[in-house]
């Protein structure tokens, strides 16, 4: 370590530059991380929302279908508010995935570059 | 059942439980003693500011995902849910579905970016690149605020419990307990810190989902693990049919109540990445990738417990029915001890002890819920306003963690003074409130601070008090506070706004000001402190 460095701490890390954030920023591999993130994360926000509600305006509005039985009591209420974890948890786990593999490793080099530049 | 035969019933749970009162506050006595060692343990490791507002930093995913799960799991869902399903039926079932989904914009917008830009609270992020003072004035606000409503709720939930199982009806007795449970919340935030109040949180997940697993056991084995006998049972009992499992009972009366359900939706899936008690649990993680495994976690195993809430709230329709739950409370908050004593059997000591080691859980979960609120509170109020607010940025740590220590305090005598105003109303509307009022001013600020470039200030500031004057202003003149006889000042009526919660309007509404705000606005947007919180929130540059 150089004589001048700062001591290292847990809580205090010498932040790069505002020029080297803005020229990150701009840089097309930040682009592609940026693009991978939102171009996943957005779409899907908007479909578990959209999936969501229609489950609570069918509820709503459409009582007689809702109350379709089934089998014995089960009715189709039922099955769709299962539905609704079931999605939930292959949702996180689908995000999970695509974060590991796609976002982590860019993030990751962008990371180590900036702070071992810095 | 004739009325007098009814009222029997309630009173009876009630005796069962005074019969076993000793073994009842042994088993909480045992649970206080416990978690009061871990506070005293974790307060002499608490030396610095990071480990008192972030436990450190150094929970595994697991771990925080338990904590979290206690976090989140709170009176609402516990008795709250179980007591809206066993008298309303499929409806009281959104809660459940509403809680859980929320988590998923918390997992896909909110989590990673929060915990590699912020460093101990919400107004750590939205303040990022905007004017400090006016900023994290409006942040504490807001924090404080959610977290005033969401006490509310809990002491509720205590004062319900403790009138179940002490039968104690007078306002001093009740008035007392919530003074308790606010005098306990004060040491355990205040010596604790934030590693006392997660590992609380951790043992009251285990203790409440433990809790949870045997009362479904229980249920489902009187049913033979059939569901469709349960459903059927419950739906006969309930005095409803066929209705009863369906939408619609509770909310299908006429067109205002439909709106009331889809505001409660709304307010449900957007609220939780607003609340400032679970935001805050993510900083205690190393990185951004614990953050989002712990949010895994979270799902996992609040999903799981939401699940069982169907076992919950339909075994208690099916075998305690809706009239003794009502005589008990009239919004069903006891429903979930009532089951527990009934499964065990009514006369049997097996069932009064069951009743005591549920009830003994639902204090173990207000209690933990309570401080998980009143640290967030009071972080805020010390990081957010104190020290850059009132200080400018020059208080020493030192100094910073004594004023959350007094905020504590204070926060904590407010919240008792508050307890003893919402007996009446069911937990799980209460909490639905916090919701609306977190999706309304904190969900639109965080989401615009991350991902639209030009927001500013401005925009930040009517984004947040915008959402929270409308969400109050309008909770005010609902029918939550006057004007029905479950109201908390049910002898007045100013509630000329129809609906239970605000959301429908309010939410929209933050986002709209927040837009507004923006585009109005004279000040040029911070490109460069913009490029740094992208830089960082996306790749954890710098990050604490």
């Amino acid at each position: 370590m150089a004589p001048d460095a700062p001591p290292p701490s847990k809580e205090e890390r010498a932040l790069p530059s505002a020029e080297e954030f803005s020229e990150v920023q701009q840089s097309a591999e930040f682009a592609e991380l940026r693009r991978s993130f939102r171009s996943f994360a957005f779409p899907l926000t908007i479909a578990f929302v959209v999936w969501y509600l229609l489950y609570v305006l069918l509820s709503n509005y459409a009582g007689g279908f809702m109350g379709t039985k089934l089998f014995g009591n089960i009715n189709v209420a039922f099955v769709f508010g299962i539905a609704q974890f079931v999605t939930t948890f292959l949702i996180a786990w689908w995000y999970s995935r695509h974060a590991a593999a796609q976002l982590d490793p860019k993030a990751e080099a962008i990371k180590s570059r900036m702070e071992g530049g810095a | 059942m004739s009325p007098a035969q009814t009222v029997l019933a309630a009173e009876l749970a009630a005796n069962e439980a005074s019969e076993h009162r000793p073994l009842i506050i042994t088993l909480f006595a045992v649970f206080v003693l416990a978690t009061l060692g871990i506070t005293v343990w974790a307060g002499r490791q608490t030396k610095d500011a990071a480990d008192f507002y972030a436990g450190g930093r150094q929970f595994s995913a697991f771990q925080n995902g338990l904590a979290v799960s206690g976090d989140y799991m709170s009176a609402a869902s516990f008795l709250g849910i179980a007591g809206a399903i066993a008298l309303f039926g499929y409806d009281g079932f959104l809660y459940s579905i509403g809680f859980l989904v929320a988590w998923l914009v918390a997992l896909l917008l909110v989590a990673e970016p929060l915990r590699n830009s912020g460093r101990y609270t919400m107004g750590d992020v939205l303040a990022y690149r905007m004017r400090q003072r006016p900023v994290r004035t409006a942040a504490g606000t807001s924090t404080i605020v959610v977290s005033i409503f969401y006490l509310l709720a809990q002491m509720a939930g205590a004062g319900v419990l403790v009138s179940l199982l002490l039968g104690i009806t007078s306002d001093a007795g009740k008035i007392l307990i919530v003074a308790l449970v606010g005098v306990l919340m004060i040491v355990y935030v205040s010596i604790g810190g934030m590693k006392g109040t997660t590992w609380v949180q951790m043992v009251k997940a285990v203790l409440l989902i433990g809790g949870t697993i045997l009362i479904t056991f229980l249920v489902l084995l009187k049913f033979d693990f059939n569901i469709s006998d349960l459903l059927g049972t419950a739906a006969e009992k309930s005095g409803h049919g066929a209705a009863f499992l369906e939408p619609g009972l509770q909310y299908g009366i006429n067109g205002t109540t439909k709106l009331d359900f889809i505001s409660l939706g709304i307010a449900l899936v957007l609220g939780t990445a607003g609340l400032p008690h679970i935001l805050i649990r993510f900083y205690t993680v190393p990185n951004a990738k614990a953050a989002r495994k712990s949010v895994n976690w979270a799902i996992g195993i609040i999903g799981a417990f939401y699940l069982m809430t169907i076992a919950l709230g339909f075994g208690a329709a099916a075998l305690v029915g809706p009239k003794e739950i009502t005589e008990s409370n009239p919004s069903g908050n006891t429903a979930a001890p009532l089951l527990a004593l009934h499964v065990g059997g009514v006369d049997s000591a097996w069932g009064a002890i069951l009743l005591a080691t549920i009830s003994a859980v639902a204090f173990a979960t207000i209690l933990a819920v309570v401080a998980g609120l009143t640290l967030a509170s009071s972080s805020s109020f010390a990081h957010d306003i104190y020290a850059n607010v009132i200080r400018r940025g020059q208080a020493t740590e030192k100094e910073e963690m004594r004023a959350a220590r007094w905020a504590t305090v204070f926060i904590g005598i407010v919240s008792i003074a508050l307890g003893a105003l919402a007996r009446d109303l069911n937990v799980a509307g209460l909490v639905a409130l916090a919701f609306a009022v977190a999706a309304s001013a904190n969900l639109p600020t965080i989401l615009y601070s991350l991902f639209w470039k030009r927001f500013t200030t401005q925009g930040a500031l009517w984004s947040i008090y915008g959402g929270l004057i409308v969400a109050v202003g309008l909770v005010l003149f609902s029918p939550v506070v006057s004007g029905d006889p479950k109201a908390m000042f049910p002898d007045v009526d100013f509630a000329w706004f129809p609906l239970k919660n605000p959301g429908l309007i309010s939410i929209p509404f933050g986002f709209l000001m927040g837009w507004l705000g923006t585009v109005l606005s004279k000040e040029e947007p911070d490109k460069a402190k913009y490029a740094e919180l992208e830089v960082r929130s996306l790749t954890g540059t710098g990050a604490h």
